[in-house]
């Protein structure tokens, strides 16, 4: 079977980690980072993901997407309170919030498909092989819009995505592989954007998940941004500027204030240093991680009432907790673990890295998938209720909360008009009493035959998955027929979307690859540049001035091609200086293997 | 929305599934969930109930170890993570299996979920669903309705409403305390059911007693459930 890799597609943060002979490991890219920035660019030569994406956000912010996560499964007026937030520019197409970047708009779910091509093409070069298949992980509090949508930006990658596991069990998974642990254990997970508690129970290889909550939209971000607001403050009081007519500035705050907070982790204060626009100098504050608790105390506070309902659902108290284990940058701040270790009692793990243990967890259930690991299994529950919208606006739930997956309910549909040809169903997910308090997944029809009233009898099978994707299947019970159904999603792509964007994503990969030979040859002329340049440096002396000269000539006609658009010229001027280069490279290892030998016996050489 | 009716049970009996021949193989399975000769995981007949599913026999007194260890192990037999390179067909059997058997589980472990059921096999009827308030508690909770509806109306922050709270607050303690008592009766209707199962009399008293036993398991789960109901209101209404 091909090799499936697993993938943690964050907020502000994707890896892509695979299983080496029952040990998960994560695949680091160029300068050993496994972490690729979830950020998309649009710069003059097309699109461009992770580290050199980062880069335009204070450069080009208009044209620079990050959090896109947030988006996923959304309707535009679901973020309406955040939009100010956001320096480019969302819009919504058939119920689904569109990123306008230059031209063109673009789903969340394309967004997101850029970075996992971004991964899918790392983990081919590492491991020398197609990748087809992965597994993905969502915060456990995702709904069922919000899980489609990353499924489908899986298929838009060229991904098959063989599972959706949520962010807490895939740790929970990492972490039980190493540690053999038995108990129940709750697991804490503060990402960049979104928060999961997760209560499991380990037993014999059984990680079952007791309980589950959540809240899709509290972060790391929003700590952020309260830093960032106080900076804006702070700066329009000194110096009467208002910031937020500089988006660029915004940005450079934003990514500011968030070195700021995770320096303070560690520091009990630092320094603030922003360049200010219009020549206003630079704008020096202190931050003391006195004032960085006071401000996030509030939001930290709200990740403990999900903790107490996740107990509350799993019939326990936090006395029951054997062990807990923290996941997801934000949890490296002291505030967040003090506040868990009060709530739980016991002192929390952190021994694997929070920021790597969702992705290694998700290539542990990808090789389970694949039949390496038969030992564990992880059974899940769906996070939210499921139900009908009933007579009067009211939700009748079918599938309750924190139920194990996969999980199914049946219902019976007849009809109370004679000649009824049709019954219309509307699928709700939520805790709520009346239909429109909670999210509305989806519409369909159910076909009736024209019948006298009360005589159609349909059976409608709620099926939720492996995945806590929602499956509907109807059988009219009197000829045993069963009848596919077009599920119209309220917040998501429909299939034919979903089709048309894997095309064009064939269509514009071919820019996109050349983009990327592009950014790629630069960085690389780049960095021979600057190594080249301490050679002649530390040997010049070793070589003729004449040689010397005719380097410095071929690296400045290299440096040339690098501001240049052709990544072929970039690489024939690299292979041209690196050949210049040789006389010095050999004289100077020449000298370090004399130098080395001085000094040193014969007998000790040979 | 229309034409829309409850029916989460009744349909066990009507959909009677052949389970005797291997879907694949053809060839007779059994009694397990994997045919004999080609090893295909069966899938798991609608008529079959969850005592059965479990290997349990229809007793009220289940040992919540054994029944976790059942469900882990059949967990394993089943779940589709298991079947990801099976065919079509087979990942169809583990799926629905699977969800099966959490449901079968879920009823199983909760002793009041599991007497309902048992109900519904016995005595092949959806449970009751109580209206108005049982006989021995009418006045009671008539009182109850006219405290809230006060208390409702009440301006919280008055003497008169935090009277009228603590009077509701003991209200509160009386009728979780009759719950229990109604869940210690349905205990000891549980040992006499599973005792009258052991022994296995097929005389007319034995028949008159369990049907005795059902009609009462019947009265309690339903007053159970109308008080339980009541408790909730009134602490969402304090709270």
């Amino acid at each position: 079977m091909a090799r499936i890799v697993g993938i943690d597609l964050g907020t502000t943060n994707s890896l892509v980690a695979y299983m080496d002979k029952g040990t998960p490991r994560v695949i680091a890219g160029r300068h050993e980072r496994a972490m690729v920035p979830s950020v998309v660019a649009l710069t003059d030569n097309g699109l461009i993901v992770g580290d050199p994406a980062k880069e335009h956000l204070t450069r080009n912010p208009e044209r620079t997407v990050y959090s896109v996560k947030r988006f996923m499964g959304k309707g535009l007026a679901d973020v309406q309170n955040e939009l100010a937030y956001f320096p480019y520019t969302l819009t919504e197409k058939g119920g689904v919030i569109r990123i306008k970047l230059g031209e063109k708009t673009y789903s969340p779910p394309q967004i997101s498909a850029m970075i996992l091509k971004e991964l899918k093409l790392r983990a081919e070069a590492f491991l020398g092989e197609s990748i087809t298949k992965a597994v993905i992980t969502v915060p456990a509090y995702f709904n069922d819009s919000q899980r489609q949508a990353t499924k489908d930006a899986g298929m838009i990658a060229g991904l098959e995505v063989l599972r959706i596991i949520n962010e807490p069990t895939a740790a929970s998974l990492a972490y039980g592989l190493q540690e053999k642990t038995q108990g129940t254990i709750a697991v804490y997970d503060l990402g960049g954007g979104t928060f999961d508690i997760s209560i499991l129970k380990l037993k014999n290889g059984i990680f079952e998940v007791l309980a589950t909550n959540g809240d899709t939209h509290l972060g790391g971000d929003d700590f952020d941004q309260l830093i960032a607001d106080i900076f804006v403050t702070d700066i329009r009081q000194q110096y009467g500027l208002d910031l937020k007519a500089f988006p660029d500035h915004m940005q450079g705050i934003r990514l500011e204030a968030e070195r700021a907070k995770i320096r303070l982790s560690d520091e009990l204060k630092t320094t603030v240093n922003l360049e200010l626009p219009d020549g206003k100098g630079l704008f020096t504050r202190e931050l003391t991680r006195e004032q960085l608790e006071s401000l996030c105390n509030a939001l930290v506070e709200r990740t403990l009432g999900p903790c107490r309902l996740a107990l509350k659902d799993a019939g326990l108290t936090a006395a029951d907790i054997d062990e807990v284990v923290l996941v997801g940058g934000s949890t490296r701040m002291p505030l967040v673990r003090q506040r868990v270790q009060a709530l739980f009692g016991t002192q929390p793990h952190c021994e694997l890295n929070p920021d790597e243990v969702v992705a290694l967890g998700a290539a542990v259930q990808a090789d389970i998938l694949s039949g390496g690991t038969t030992d564990m299994l992880l059974l899940d529950v769906t996070p939210l209720s499921l139900g009908i919208e009933t007579m009067g606006g009211v939700m009748s739930s079918l599938i309750r909360r924190n139920t194990t997956i996969p999980a199914s309910a049946k219902e019976m549909f007849t009809t109370y008009v004679d000649g009824q040809t049709g019954v219309d169903i509307h699928i709700l997910q939520g805790e709520r009493e009346l239909a429109k308090d909670n999210r509305s997944l989806a519409r369909f029809r159910l076909k009736v035959p024209p019948l006298p009233a009360g005589v159609p009898r349909i059976e409608v099978t709620f099926l939720i998955d492996a995945n806590g994707i929602l499956n509907v299947m109807a059988k009219d019970m009197r000829t045993g027929e069963t009848q596919s159904i077009e599920v119209k999603p309220s917040y998501g792509l429909s299939d034919q979307e979903v089709e048309r964007m894997i095309e064009d994503s064939f269509k514009f990969a071919a820019d996109d690859v050349s983009a990327r030979k592009l950014i790629e040859a630069r960085l690389d002329a780049g960095a021979l540049i600057i190594t080249t340049e301490k050679s002649l440096t530390d040997g010049g002396q070793l070589i003729s001035a004449d040689e010397v000269t005719a380097i410095r000539q071929v690296l400045s006609v290299l440096a040339a091609a690098k501001d240049g658009n052709d990544p072929r010229t970039i690489r024939a001027r690299m292979a041209d200086l690196e050949q210049a280069a040789k006389s010095l490279t050999v004289a100077m290892l020449d000298d370090s293997l004399k130098r080395g030998l001085q000094g040193k016996k014969v007998s000790e050489v040979t | 929305m229309d034409g829309h009716t409850h029916h989460h049970t009744s349909d066990r009996r009507e959909l009677q599934m052949a389970r005797s021949m291997c879907w694949h193989c053809q060839s007779e399975v059994s009694g397990e969930y994997f045919c004999d000769r080609c090893v295909k995981v069966q899938p798991v007949s609608k008529e079959l109930d969850y005592f059965t599913c479990f290997g349990f026999p229809r007793r009220l007194s289940i040992d919540q170890q054994k029944l976790e260890t059942k469900f882990y192990e059949l967990s394993r037999a089943f779940h589709p993570d298991f079947y990801q390179n099976k065919s079509d067909a087979e990942q169809t059997i583990s799926l629905g299996n699977s969800a099966m058997l959490n449901t079968a589980y879920r009823t199983l472990r909760d002793p009041i979920q599991r007497a309902e059921y048992l109900l519904d096999l016995e005595a092949g009827s959806v449970k009751d669903i109580r209206t108005t308030p049982p006989a021995d508690l009418f006045e009671e909770i008539l009182e109850l309705q006219d405290t809230l509806d006060e208390f409702r109306a009440s301006d919280r922050t008055s003497d008169a409403a935090a009277a009228l709270r603590s009077q509701l607050q003991s209200e509160r303690t009386a009728l979780e305390g009759r719950q229990r008592d109604m869940e210690t009766q349905l205990q000891q209707l549980f040992g006499r059911w599973d005792g009258l199962q052991d022994r296995g009399e097929a005389t007319d008293q034995a028949r008159a007693e369990r049907d005795r036993i059902l009609k009462d398991m019947r009265d309690i789960l339903s007053n159970r459930t109308y008080v339980k109901n009541i408790v909730n209101d009134l602490v969402a209404t304090i709270a």
